[in-house]
């Protein structure tokens, strides 16, 4: 065999910290990175996605505001504007997570799945880096709050961005686990948009969740982003002037076989379904993809 | 000398009816150079993908670096560099976040991060476009890339999945170029596939493998020398009539390879008259070629790699779509 000339210091760091948790984190922080990059360089997506809940807010809510009996005391714009910033992270944050059809496509995901880390730390790195960018997005819509009657009230503003959070990393979660199943680009946003929609809808973004038939009441508490949007409307609605009639009738409150769930719970039922979507998104996805 | 960097021992993989590898042994020195040479759907990729922890074994066992493919996946991980046939890199990013990227997911210690991303840079010479983003890179430029991103890491054996495929050939030699002058300055063993001749060449030994089986492992040197023999090949007026005559008339097996009558003798040259005088059919050309690792692989397996790509070996995609269940 031919004698090579080494370079010692290679030699002497052959000895990597690999596998322990320090070295977990910094790959969920280099997967956050690395989404935080590509969002910086996109600002065109960012200003395409914020179309969609403004079209919501400003069209919407203003031509169905003179036939919306809302009670007189609040305008049907400030009751949609919690609604329409949950809409704002929902589409963003679940094309972040079904991104990685397009990570699978032209190969990079390969470079992260044959990584000594595990697939938890990808996944969770890939999601807090959705949610993050998904989050920051919604700022834009957030500024808008004083057109429609809310209050900048700094307190309000960080409750509201922590459940735009929470409910943001639900949906990168989602789209996560989509991906892992969806192998062509072509059938990704469709797949996505018919997961989301009915989420949107049954949600309680665009309508009071009272007086539903049963079957309906049912279907928008099976699901997972009622328990992000709810206690969003609800923190608005306590630095708002609301009767007890108007509150009944717009927000009412979310129960479970005749017990009514404090805010509290139902952040924690959201949180919940959060880790429940992220642990079967880890669980199935192919490591050998 | 040390533990070899890869040993494998009747290394078997079937993809429902097919067998894609059919018990291979290897072993690979450290520093050594080693190549995997066959016709696509040989079974080349396939291994590699069960030594690099991607695939399992369906009988048999493996190690790298000394580690278990199958039972020590993150600590074989983390000693290999791999740079497969398809690119794997984040066009979106630059040539240095690309490799960040890598050095954060690898754990490369982060006060030797920036001289080590500089030392490989250098290694493939895209030091001046390291702030490039890649999507700007040309396809040669982006394979120099993913070969600095495998070495970021110091692994101790690097894989090479067809380094060079898709390139043109002015770039296959710029990227063996690369390649040849990394054993002067990296502590690393390479393993490396491929299905052009003259690149296994490079190689300090290779493994003829065709049909999932290991033909022959040796030197190309010792290869070459145990052929013993020139190829010629002719062109005549009636190849037929020519393979008869050859056969009978001068006791020589021919064969129509490359729309060639082709055959092997020890001395080729002087051959060359002998032919004339015992032939009645007419001879538009004549070539003879001292032995090469093309003569070598017919000689183990009958035929050439043209005619082993064309033939029906189980075709790639199918072993793909196969393996994807």
């Amino acid at each position: 065999m031919t004698t090579t000339t080494r370079d010692p210091s290679t030699a002497a760091h052959r000895h990597r910290t690999v596998g322990g948790p320090a070295h977990e984190l910094r790959a969920i922080s280099m997967v956050w990175q690395r989404e935080m990059i590509r969002f910086r360089h996109d600002p065109a997506r960012v200003f395409a996605m914020l179309l969609q809940p403004l079209l919501f807010l400003f069209v919407m809510g203003t031509g169905l505001a003179s036939i919306v009996d809302t009670g007189g005391e609040i305008d049907f714009r400030t009751f949609l504007f919690p609604g329409v910033l949950a809409i704002s992270v929902l589409f963003s944050a679940a094309f972040a997570g079904i991104s990685l059809v397009w990570d699978r496509e032209f190969g990079f995901l390969r470079e992260m799945l044959v990584a000594p880390v595990s697939k938890f730390a990808i996944i969770v790195g890939k999601c807090l880096g959705g949610a993050t960018a998904a989050t920051a997005q919604s700022l834009v819509v957030l500024a808008l709050a004083g057109m429609v009657g809310v209050p900048y009230h700094p307190v309000l503003m960080l409750k509201l961005l922590a459940l735009l959070f929470v409910a943001a990393f639900m949906l990168t979660a989602i789209g996560v686990l989509l991906s892992a199943r969806i192998r062509q680009i072509q059938a990704a946003m469709p797949t996505s948009q018919l997961t989301i929609l009915p989420m949107m809808f049954l949600s309680g973004a665009l309508f009071p969740l009272a007086n539903l038939p049963d079957w309906l009441a049912i279907l928008t508490k099976l699901n997972p982003l009622t328990y992000v949007v709810q206690p969003m409307r609800a923190v608005v609605f306590d630095y708002l002037n609301v009767s007890a009639g108007a509150l009944e009738a717009l927000d009412p409150a979310i129960t479970w076989f005749g017990w009514q769930l404090p805010i509290g719970v139902q952040i924690l039922v959201a949180l919940g379904f959060a880790s429940a979507i992220l642990a079967a998104g880890i669980a199935i996805f192919d490591r050998s993809d | 000398m040390a533990e070899p960097a890869v040993q494998v021992r009747g290394l078997t993989k079937t993809f429902g009816e097919i067998q894609a590898v059919r018990g291979i042994d290897l072993d690979v020195a450290t520093g050594e150079m080693f190549g995997f040479l066959g016709p696509n759907g040989a079974g080349k990729t396939t291994t590699i993908k069960i030594l690099c922890t991607l695939a399992e074994a369906s009988a048999g066992s493996a190690s790298v670096a000394g580690y278990d493919v199958a039972r020590h996946t993150s600590a074989v991980r983390s000693r290999i560099g791999l740079v497969f046939q398809e690119p794997t890199l984040d066009t979106y990013l630059t040539a240095e976040q690309n490799l960040r990227f890598h050095g954060e997911m690898y754990g490369v210690p982060r006060e030797r991060m920036r001289r080590r991303m500089d030392e490989v840079l250098e290694k493939v010479g895209l030091t001046d476009r390291r702030r490039d983003l890649v999507r700007k890179y040309s396809g040669g430029m982006r394979r120099r890339l993913e070969i600095a991103r495998g070495l970021l890491h110091t692994p101790t054996v690097l894989f090479l999945d067809e380094p060079t495929i898709g390139l043109d050939p002015q770039t296959r030699a710029a990227i063996w170029d690369y390649i040849r002058a990394l054993r002067a300055t990296e502590e690393v063993t390479v393993f490396l596939t491929t299905h052009y001749m003259e690149e296994a060449e490079y190689c300090d030994r290779i493994a003829i493998i065709d049909n999932g089986e290991i033909v022959a492992v040796d030197t190309p040197e010792a290869l070459k020398a145990a052929i013993g023999a020139d190829r010629v090949q002719i062109a005549t007026s009636d190849d037929a009539a020519a393979v008869a005559q050859l056969s009978e008339r001068l006791e020589v097996e021919a064969a129509m390879h490359d729309g060639m009558v082709t055959f092997s003798v020890p001395g080729g040259a002087s051959f060359v008259p002998r032919l004339f005088q015992a032939l009645s059919v007419e001879i538009d050309t004549v070539t003879v070629t001292r032995p090469s690792l093309d003569d070598v692989f017919m000689a183990y397996t009958g035929r050439t790699i043209r005619d082993a790509e064309q033939g029906n070996a189980p075709h790639p995609l199918q072993l793909l779509a196969a393996g994807r269940r």
